[in-house]
């Protein structure tokens, strides 16, 4: 995020809600949008495809077809820069590429987006006016921006439209996505990325290779990894053989999950390290015992880059460890000594990590979190990126074309399908199904579906489903519900016995290698 | 934005702050206390308890310090005897229908109702009615019991149901004597327990967990939450080595006091009898308990094994984004130093 949650909700005159069920997947903040809109009279726009519930608070909700996000974010940009709400100072001063953006949004008329998207052409005009009329506008977007074969074609839109409208590096504005799982930020800062160390510093650079290999009396590969949606297909190619997993369970949340299964059981060696016996753990060679959060010392890194603290409460139970503890009993197998205290830990990650150099447990703890960057003791940190000037020096305005879904609905699967989460359970619900209060709301699968799709299957509120894509079918119960318009079915990923991604494409974008998780085509018939 | 500034006189001192503000938050910022009972930082003041009455001088009647903005050279008497005896007759208006059943009740140690009749010395309630027994009603979630009898109408709850979560699930139903918060939307409510953090009382408690500790008796840790990106902060509340209840402090963290349901009441996968507790080693086809010398020299010959015959780059190792940073910095640093490849990854982007 640029800007901070606080920041971005009750300092902002509009906020845009793009692709994020805010009240459904971070609550918290979806108290903040409320707080904003009926205390202080911020505008709220959101664009989604589902009626989410944030909707009953906005000033103006478009409802395109799902995975069409370009050509709206386009048309938004064309009818601010027709109607002079562009902030030609900052463009001027702060980005480049702004005449090209200008000739490929030139087309994207109100009318010709209303082709692509559905979204009728004077609605799409008077929520880019309402953004663009702002002195200060926030977005917040989330999976339902990113979880497309074109995602990062999204997000480059969306910076796009803040950029040109000044809407960056000051109070109340800003792009701001919506992390998912609580530390997920902060494995991106730690390097669990195939690409970079920690701190986004490249691997495949000699400077950077030499400092790690020094700093860890090791020698480090200068090759890039693989990214793990490439896992089948190194799997299917002989390459990998083994698979070391703390604590995820691709078993369930990964694309395509029939392929997968088949490639994981060919696998040598599969070590799985997690508090509950997962489905992928099932496939294990090895299954170490691991701690919850309950359970341990160390940070988290929250989605609006803020460190603060995690504390042990418990114990955990039986021979159960905390992952630094089991690492550094592994690292002293292999003859390397590995700290297993938090502090030491962290002394190190603040030695080779600038953005978190001036971070200590202590400023933690006294300041209710820190936000990175914060390069040196003194600094306070950043709650808000790119204040006077944008982090790569000019911000690049890139023109970007809209790109239909990989998989369009035809005759044989006419629905499209999208996934998301649900507010009581969490990714794989290994946690939350375990949870009674949380079961109590959601124990089984189901499948929103609109009442007139509904009428016209003969399928009611309750009844048994089979859902079938190209790739496999899915036993689910049917949900009657109008949050979802016509032709477009919506189911979460939380539940293993009625997997979602079993139907979900392998379709990859080229950059970020995130799937297509919020489109394919499917086909529903009565269990 | 220049903000247009208005000076006032509190207690003799002399104090300047934007117009709008109220007395009550002009106060604060002179370090002065004004005992409040229905007023929340978070919410809209609700003016429904009268604690927190003060003198303004030229004015004909005592005010509420948390619903009147501040004027231009006012003087706020913020400590009288007139205002004792109005704060405490407000005190005892509140007694007339909450039994004082402080030695039963979940919030005794921690209850505003409790501290401010004791800072007043009340020390019988002289005109406790009669009244019918109110109950343990059905309430808007399972997960919360309500004490009926112990409400004192400060309508916090029903306030930071409307703005805090935007589900106007609970409202005052009935007149008088019987006018009480009850349920007006049950499909509405999200469990949030929103109305739980905010009552100043015992009338809302926790129904969760049936292990009951005193204040006293139990730990409360503070921590982030394990569930979503947002980062809440919230205190786990420990009994013998056991989470009984999650809790959390006002104004502290991204949340400044909110959690949703799965950070208030999510807590029970924490003790669940699924949870692994010895290393497992697959023989045959089905787990073995081994003890962790055995599981992890295993996992380093075979690794070994591994690497020596197809290379580095033939091991992969998925961290998590539920680990901690310290974790997720010692996962990747042992792949790349100990086995030698990049291959690592989490699941960000699903
Ligand atoms: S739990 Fe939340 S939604 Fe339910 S009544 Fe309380 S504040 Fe309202
Ligand atoms: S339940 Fe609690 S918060 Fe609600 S009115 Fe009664 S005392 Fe106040
Ligand atoms: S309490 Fe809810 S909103 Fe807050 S971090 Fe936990 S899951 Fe997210
Ligand atoms: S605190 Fe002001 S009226 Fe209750």
């Amino acid at each position: 995020m640029t800007n901070s949650i606080e920041d971005m909700t009750l300092k902002a005159e509009v906020i845009l809600v793009t692709g994020s069920n805010t009240s459904e997947c971070h609550p918290v903040i979806a108290n903040y949008v409320r707080e904003a809109v009926m205390k202080n009279g911020a505008k709220l726009i959101v664009v989604d495809p589902k009626r989410i519930d944030l909707v009953d608070y906005a000033e103006i909700w478009l409802q395109p077809k799902p995975g069409n996000n370009v050509a709206w974010i386009n048309g938004f940009m064309n009818v601010i820069i027709n109607n002079n709400l562009h902030d030609e100072e900052f463009i001027n001063e702060h980005t480049e590429g702004f005449e090209e953006l200008k000739k490929v949004v030139e087309r994207y008329t109100p009318e010709y987006v209303e082709e692509i998207t559905g979204i009728p052409a004077e609605k799409l005009e008077k929520a880019a006016k309402i953004y663009g009329e702002a002195k200060a506008a926030s977005i917040l977007y989330a999976m339902g921006i990113t979880q497309h074969s074109n995602g990062t074609d999204n997000v480059k839109s969306l910076a796009n439209l803040a950029m040109i409208t000044g809407n960056i590096g000051k109070e109340g504005a800003g792009v701001n996505p919506l992390r998912g799982q609580n530390n997920v930020q902060g494995a991106c800062d730690m390097g669990g990325l195939p690409n970079v160390y920690p701190g986004y510093q490249p691997v495949d650079n000699e400077e950077n290779c030499k400092k790690f290999s020094s700093e860890w009396g090791a020698s480090c590969n200068i090759n890039k990894g693989a990214p793990l949606t490439e896992i089948p297909n190194l799997v299917e190619e002989g390459k990998l053989k083994a698979l070391y997993i703390m604590g995820e369970n691709p078993l369930v949340s990964d694309p395509d999950l029939n392929h997968l299964k088949k490639c994981i059981e060919k696998l040598d060696f599969i070590v799985v390290q997690d508090i509950f016996m997962t489905e992928t753990a099932q496939y294990a060679d090895v299954v170490l015992p691991g701690a919850c959060f309950a359970e341990k010392d160390g940070t988290f890194t929250n989605t609006e880059r803020r460190v603060q603290r995690v504390r042990k409460a418990v114990n955990p139970p039986g021979e159960a460890k905390d992952d630094l503890t089991i690492l550094s009993m592994l690292a002293e197998k292999f003859g390397v000594k590995y700290s297993n205290n938090p502090e030491d830990v962290f002394e190190e990650i603040r030695k080779v990590t600038p953005q978190y150099a001036g971070i200590t447990y202590k400023r933690i703890e006294e300041n209710d979190g820190v936000c990175w960057p914060c390069p040196d003791e003194e600094h306070p940190g950043t709650p808000i990126l790119h204040v006077g000037k944008i982090a790569r020096g000019k911000g690049l305005l890139t023109p970007i074309e809209n790109k239909p879904p990989v998989e369009q609905p035809d005759e044989e699967y006419p629905f499209i399908l999208t996934t998301g989460r649900r507010y009581e359970h969490f990714h794989t619900a290994t946690m939350t199904r375990r949870a009674r209060a949380l079961n109590y709301y959601s124990p089984e699968p189901r499948l929103e579906i609109n009442p007139e799709d509904a009428k016209q299957l003969g399928i009611n509120d309750g009844d048994e489903i089979i859902v079938k894509s190209r790739r496999g079918e899915v036993k689910t119960k049917a949900m009657i519900s109008d949050r979802v318009s016509k032709g477009v079915v919506f189911g979460c990923f939380h539940f293993s016995e009625a997997a979602i991604n079993v139907l979900t494409l392998h379709a990859l974008d080229p950059v970020a290698k995130i799937p297509e998780y919020k489109v394919c085509a499917v086909r529903i018939e009565k269990a | 934005m220049s903000e247009e500034l208005v000076k006032l006189k509190i207690d003799g001192q002399e104090v300047e702050v934007p117009r709008g503000t109220t007395i009550l938050q002009a106060a604060k910022k002179l370090g002065i206390r004004i005992p409040t009972m229905c007023y929340h930082e978070r919410l809209t003041p609700i003016g429904s308890c009268r604690m927190c009455m003060v003198e303004v001088k030229d004015y004909d009647h005592p005010v509420p310090a948390c619903m009147t903005p501040v004027e231009e050279d006012i003087e706020v008497i913020t400590d009288s005897d007139l205002l004792f005896e109005i704060r405490r007759n407000a005190l005892k208006l509140m007694l007339l229908n909450h039994p004082l059943d402080c030695p039963i009740c979940d919030k005794g140690g921690e209850c505003d109702l409790q501290d401010l009749v004791y800072e007043f010395q009340i020390d019988k309630v002289e005109f406790q009615e009669k009244l019918p027994n109110k109950g343990l009603p059905e309430y808007a979630t399972p997960f919360i019991r309500q004490w009926a009898d112990r409400c004192i109408m400060c309508l916090r709850c029903i306030t930071a149901c409307r703005e805090i979560t935007g589900r106007q699930a609970i409202d005052i139903v009935g007149k008088g004597w019987d006018a009480r918060v009850a349920v007006v939307d049950e499909e509405a409510c999200k469990s949030c327990g929103e109305c739980l953090f905010v009552c100043p009382t015992g009338a809302l408690t926790d129904k969760l967990c049936n292990i009951k500790g005193r204040l006293w008796t139990y730990n409360r840790v503070q921590t982030t939450c394990g569930y979503c990106g947002v980062g809440c902060q919230l205190e786990l509340n420990v009994y013998e080595n056991k989470v009984i209840k999650v809790t959390s402090k006002n104004g502290v963290g991204p949340n400044k006091g909110s959690l949703c349901i799965k950070g208030r009441f999510g807590y029970e996968f924490i003790h669940s009898e699924d949870r692994l507790t010895k290393p497992l080693i697959k023989k045959n086809g089905d787990f073995v308990e081994a003890s962790w010398d055995e599981a992890l020299t295993l996992i380093k010959d075979k690794l070994t094994e591994i690497k020596e015959k197809y290379g580095p780059d033939s091991i992969y190792g998925l961290t998590s984004a539920r680990a901690t940073n310290e974790e997720n910095y010692t996962f990747q640093k042992f792949f790349r130093s100990v086995i030698g490849t990049n291959n690592i990854d989490h699941c960000a982007r699903l």
